[in-house]
């Protein structure tokens, strides 16, 4: 069954240098996929264009039946609360606790005011424990998320993502910033609880070996093209080459 | 760094310095300043502080005058600075690249920034003058004006280094404008334009004696009216409540700023 379509998909910031083109491959409901490509390749860009955090150019983006290119304004809104998004840098409030940074996951459901007031039900605050608890960050809620590790820092993400119920994660590097005993932690947490909770997952990864260990799927991107999608043991050492080129390789390898 | 580079930089230094020298000969000679002339004055300016400005028994008498005029200074430059950085957030808010909503707002909110803020708040005291007269809404304009200037330059700078990305990641899970600024903006750079708003406070004291002095008001114009009556034992009462007053409003701040950072 596809969940995510996209079909021709073109983006470019500037009208010189187009930064994606022509992409078309579909998704289906619960995969794991990883996009490996050197920096600069597009993978950043191509998440955004399927929750529109940047515009697309050109071409259609399907998202469980809704036409995401067409959405207006208060659609697409609605269609954001569906997606959750995951990032290098974290992306939290650094100032405010833990449970505070979880919660932000609700507003999308919130009128402006009741989340202006910050009205949240005991539901949702037993929602967000319930998933600081699963990520092993319970004793942290009350901190300030400034205090806390990258890797912690990175789990108070996932919990803002999941407090979303959502049916996408798009993850943008989510271990990049991360030491590979916090990547390895964030790694399995994302596979677990997208395994278990059926979430369909779009990962952003620049290690090829993290790629090929933990997803059903890659698809390899080099200047903003599809040069392989397929399942993980069908990327051979020569496809690596191929998405990064033979000297890029040995740089990220090394 | 380098070898190179250590000598690249001793050179640079030297010749900075000597830039620097020679400018200010050049400036001397422009202006007539003597340097043996300007320090040779001083032991007599000390000499006549000394014996003049010292506070008298009779000078302590308006103590109580000095006090209320001086409140008043404060008050008003506490209304000022706060009534400022109201219109500031929201000039901060619209002129910022991450929370501004109208690329025509946001233009606007850094005309007055830099406008206001490049004209002196003597300047702004002056021109007010003329068109509102001597009294103390000349003084509390002068002040707002020069204040919002420099407020919304420092939130524009506050909020866009505080929250570009949480401001992306709220994006992203569908909340509003609205949202976004009050749980994200102005949480996370709250207590940097607090920080700035205290210093304006401070600051707004200081110029407002000055100020005071041009408007005819509050505890500039004590200041005038004892210094034109050679009454100068009031003159320096004065001066020292006014340093008292701005320590201590300075030692007040920097207490507030320990307890929200
Ligand atoms: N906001 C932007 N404006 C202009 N160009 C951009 C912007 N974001 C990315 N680019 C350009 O698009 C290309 C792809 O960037 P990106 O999607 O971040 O790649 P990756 O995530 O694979 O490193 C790069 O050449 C980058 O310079
Ligand atoms: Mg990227």
């Amino acid at each position: 069954m596809t969940f995510l379509q996209i079909a021709g998909l073109s983006k470019s910031y500037n009208n010189e240098t187009t930064v994606l083109k022509d992409i078309s491959f579909n998704v289906k409901a619960g995969e794991f996929v990883s996009i490996i490509g050197p920096s600069g390749a597009g993978k950043s860009t191509l998440l955004r264009c399927i929750n529109r955090m940047v515009s697309i150019s050109d071409g259609e983006v399907v998202f469980d039946h809704a036409p995401i290119t067409k959405l207006k304004k208060r659609a697409l809104r609605q269609l954001r609360t569906d997606i959750g998004m995951v990032f290098q840098h974290y992306n939290l409030v650094p100032r405010l606790t833990v449970i505070e940074n979880v919660l932000h996951g609700r507003l999308g459901y919130k009128s402006t005011l009741q989340g202006v007031l910050g009205r949240f039900t005991e539901e949702e605050k037993e929602h967000a424990f319930f998933l600081l608890r699963k990520l092993g960050i319970e004793e942290h809620a009350y901190k300030r998320c400034d205090q806390l590790s990258g890797g912690q820092q990175q789990r108070v993400g996932i919990a803002r993502a999941l407090i979303q119920n959502p049916k996408l994660i798009l993850c943008d590097e989510p271990i990049a910033s991360l030491d590979p005993n916090a990547s390895k932690i964030i790694m399995d947490h994302l596979k677990s609880i997208t395994t278990e909770l059926e979430i369909t997952c779009l990962i952003n990864l620049h290690q090829v070996e993290v790629a090929q260990q933990y997803s059903d799927r890659i698809i390899g991107l080099n200047q903003g093209e599809v040069v392989f999608d397929g399942p993980n043991y069908k990327l051979t050492e020569e496809k690596i080459n191929h998405i990064y080129g033979t000297q890029m390789r040995e740089l990220i390898t090394v | 760094m380098s070898e190179k580079g250590m000598q690249k930089r001793k050179w640079q230094l030297t010749i900075a310095l000597l830039i620097i020298i020679a400018i200010t000969y050049l400036s001397a000679a422009i202006t007539n300043f003597n340097f043996m002339d300007g320090f040779a004055a001083f032991p007599e300016a000390i000499g006549w502080m000394f014996s003049n400005l010292f506070i008298t028994q009779e000078s302590l008498e308006r103590l109580p005058t000095i006090l209320d005029k001086l409140i008043e200074t404060i008050f008003m430059s506490i209304a000022a600075t706060t009534t400022a950085a109201i219109v500031s957030i929201f000039l901060g808010i619209m002129g910022s690249k991450t929370t501004s909503v109208n690329s025509l707002l946001s233009v606007f909110a850094r005309f007055i920034a830099s406008v206001s803020r490049n004209i002196p708040v003597v300047a702004w005291a002056l021109i007010l003058l003329l068109s509102f007269g001597q009294n103390s809404l000349t003084g509390y304009l002068a002040l707002f004006v020069g204040t919002v200037g420099f407020l919304t330059r420092v939130f524009i700078e506050s909020i866009d280094e505080a929250s570009p990305s949480a401001v992306e990641a709220l994006t992203a899970t569908g909340a509003t404008y609205f949202h976004i600024v009050n749980k994200a903006v102005i949480p996370q750079s709250l207590p940097q334009m607090i920080s700035w708003i205290l210093f304006m406070i401070e600051t707004n004291i200081r110029s407002s004696t000055l100020v005071g002095i041009l408007t005819g008001t509050g505890i500039g114009y004590t200041f005038d009216m004892y210094y034109k009556s050679m009454n100068y034992n009031a003159v320096a009462l004065v001066t020292f409540s006014i340093v008292l007053a701005v320590i201590i409003i300075e030692l007040m701040s920097n207490y507030i700023r320990k307890v929200i950072m």
